[in-house]
């Protein structure tokens, strides 16, 4: 399979990356490049085979339902590029 | 002792030193604060901390001048940009993270500070470990203290972990802390002559690491000897509550094992490992550990995993597809770069598309794909199949009584520096051709060295072992460093 400019437009923007015309030009040969280079997974008869999900059989461990952590929202902050009033500040999203 | 004495010490004997009383952890603290000032520029560290490390030296002195301190107490170690490291800077090499700076500590660091050690300062690496040589961080590109005979010019230490290979064969640090996803541990220690150690997916917690592709992200050492890395790895090892992938096993006496010989021990040589093109000399450094080790006492046998070759291109499906799961926390909103948009999309979008460097806008971009609508069956699915497969592999052959499998760790030496830039990204994702596929089975695996090619420099043999036996790795690496001795770089920086 290959892409065309349409989808690497598409791609980009599921992936919220700002792509300029010739980021689209060079993103649609490398990724081309890497899905020519991955499909010789189809060599491969997978039928029947179970797709791993975990590497190392075990159960993951699980705690009580209960509030461990928190209560400091200044630490939580302390990165944020632009904070008020103990919230992240946004771009207004609901007119 | 003189400054180039103290710092060109192994780990192990840095500690025996220090256990003595024959010099002080500020002594030998301040040895490597003077190295690292002269050897800037090798670009191995992106942060030096030296005031922090006076400080943790004057106190692992206190605790070992009343004879007390902890298994790394007064030990000067750097530290990879990819562990969260508390009030002091961690960018993971990107531009995306800025100013970061952690109001927590990485279980593995906490561990390492548990047990007295000293942190010198943060390393360069990939920008977010996506790289096999060190090229794509925000902060440039690791000098390899190696160089060819006769030749100044200036090699990659490979990556993603070059800044701790780099620091740890030019002796700015006594060993360092690196993460492997693809054989970022092995392939720069194998390129600088040192020992990397990618242990068993879920024996060292991944809590407050920088996250790549979760399920085959593992953090381990980059020492100068098998002995200081099993050193390392049982400071780093270890159940964590808050890394559910973190397994409740009991640690081993990593140091117990390494001298364990390897009378005995059936080692696997799998014949898919040997590929069109790879370099005589590497053909013939393999002969030559499987040589050492009947001669120490093991059973050579060949063994086939017959999916091996499917293993890279698998992986360039299951990371990549982590990867844009795992990155898409980079918003511009909680922490690092912004830059603004005239509404949250844009914002996202413009912060994204400046911070991020180009390789890991393509991984991203790759991963989006592969699991976009339509896609998810035909790429991912398959590559978690083909997964099984692999692992299948190499649980066949431990089935069958092998007990650690041997190959070549890279499929060449150092190149040099931009040697790579004109190339499709799938040239450099070939560096992690012997190394990718343990990875993928979750396995242990070491780099050790064994060796210099025609121009003079290193190259390492792979030791793969079964789940949670880093001991006979340990063991078996042992072995082959008494055999080929050790390799430092001459200083040239």
């Amino acid at each position: 399979m290959s892409v065309d400019q349409t989808t690497v437009r598409r791609i980009a923007r599921l992936a919220r990356i700002a792509v300029t015309d010739t980021d689209v030009s060079h993103l649609q040969g490398e990724l081309n490049a890497i899905l020519g280079f991955v499909e010789q997974l189809n060599e491969v008869d997978v039928k029947g085979v179970i797709p791993m999900t975990s590497v190392t059989p075990m159960a993951m461990k699980k705690r009580q339902d209960a509030v461990t952590d928190g209560g400091y929202p200044e630490r939580i902050l302390k990165n944020a590029p632009s904070s008020e009033d103990g919230y992240f500040v946004v771009p207004k999203v609901v007119e | 002792m003189k400054t180039t004495d103290l710092a060109g010490m192994t780990l192990a004997s840095a500690r025996d030193g220090l256990k003595a009383k024959t010099f002080t952890s500020t002594e030998l603290t301040k040895a490597f604060l003077a190295n690292m000032e002269t050897a800037r520029q090798l670009n191995a560290y992106v942060l030096e901390t030296p005031e922090h490390a006076l400080k943790m030296a004057n106190a692992s002195d206190d605790k070992l001048a009343k004879g007390q301190g902890g298994a790394l107490e007064g030990l000067p170690l750097g530290i990879k940009d990819l562990f969260c490291t508390e009030g002091v800077r961690t960018t993971a090499c990107s531009n995306i993270l800025g100013n970061f700076v952690p109001t927590y500590e990485s279980t593995v660091t906490s561990q390492l500070w548990r047990d007295g050690a000293v942190m010198l300062g943060k390393l360069n690496n990939d920008e977010f470990a996506m790289g096999s040589s060190n090229e794509t961080s925000a902060f440039g590109t690791p000098i390899n203290p190696w160089r060819a005979s006769g030749d100044n010019k200036n090699l990659v230490a490979g990556g993603s972990s070059g800044g701790s290979a780099t620091a740890v064969a030019a002796d700015i640090c006594l060993a360092a802390t690196a993460t492997d996803t693809g054989g970022s541990i092995r392939q720069p220690a194998a390129f600088t002559g040192t020992v990397g150690i990618k242990p068993t997916y879920g024996r060292v917690s991944r809590w407050g690491v920088v996250a790549f592709a979760s399920s085959l992200d593992q953090a381990g050492p980059i020492a100068k000897t098998v002995m200081d890395s099993a050193i390392m790895l049982k400071s780093m090892s270890g159940h964590d509550p808050k890394d559910t992938t973190s397994v409740d096993l009991a640690v081993p006496d990593f140091e117990a094992a390494v001298r364990r010989g390897v009378k005995g021990l059936k080692i696997g040589i799998p014949r898919e490992y040997r590929m069109d093109g790879t370099p005589p000399e590497i053909e013939k450094l393999w002969k030559q550990g499987a040589d050492w080790l009947k001669a120490a006492g093991a059973t050579i046998v060949d063994i086939s995993l017959p999916h091996t070759k499917y293993a890279l291109p698998a992986y360039y499906i299951v990371a990549p597809a982590e990867a844009s799961s795992n990155l898409a926390r980079y918003d511009g909103v909680r922490y690092g770069l912004r830059k603004p948009g005239k509404d949250i999309a844009e914002l996202y979008e413009n912060t994204r598309a400046a911070g991020f460097g180009p390789e890991v806008k393509r991984r991203i971009m790759i991963g989006t794909y592969v699991l976009s609508a339509g896609y998810y069956d035909a790429y991912y699915v398959k590559a978690q199949q083909v997964r099984t497969l692999i692992k299948k592999d190499f649980e066949d052959a431990y089935a069958a009584g092998v007990d650690a499998i041997l190959t070549p760790a890279t499929p060449s030496a150092a190149f040099g520096i931009g040697a790579m830039s004109m190339a499709s990204p799938i040239e450099m994702y070939l560096n992690d051709i012997f190394t990718v596929t343990v990875n993928m089975a979750g396995l242990p695996g070491i780099a050790v060295p064994a060796g210099v090619d025609a121009k003079g420099l290193p190259l390492g043999l792979q030791l793969i072992g079964r789940p949670f036996d880093e001991e006979t790795l340990f063991a078996v690496g042992q072995v082959i460093e008494d055999a080929a001795g050790h390799f430092h770089p001459k200083r040239w920086w």
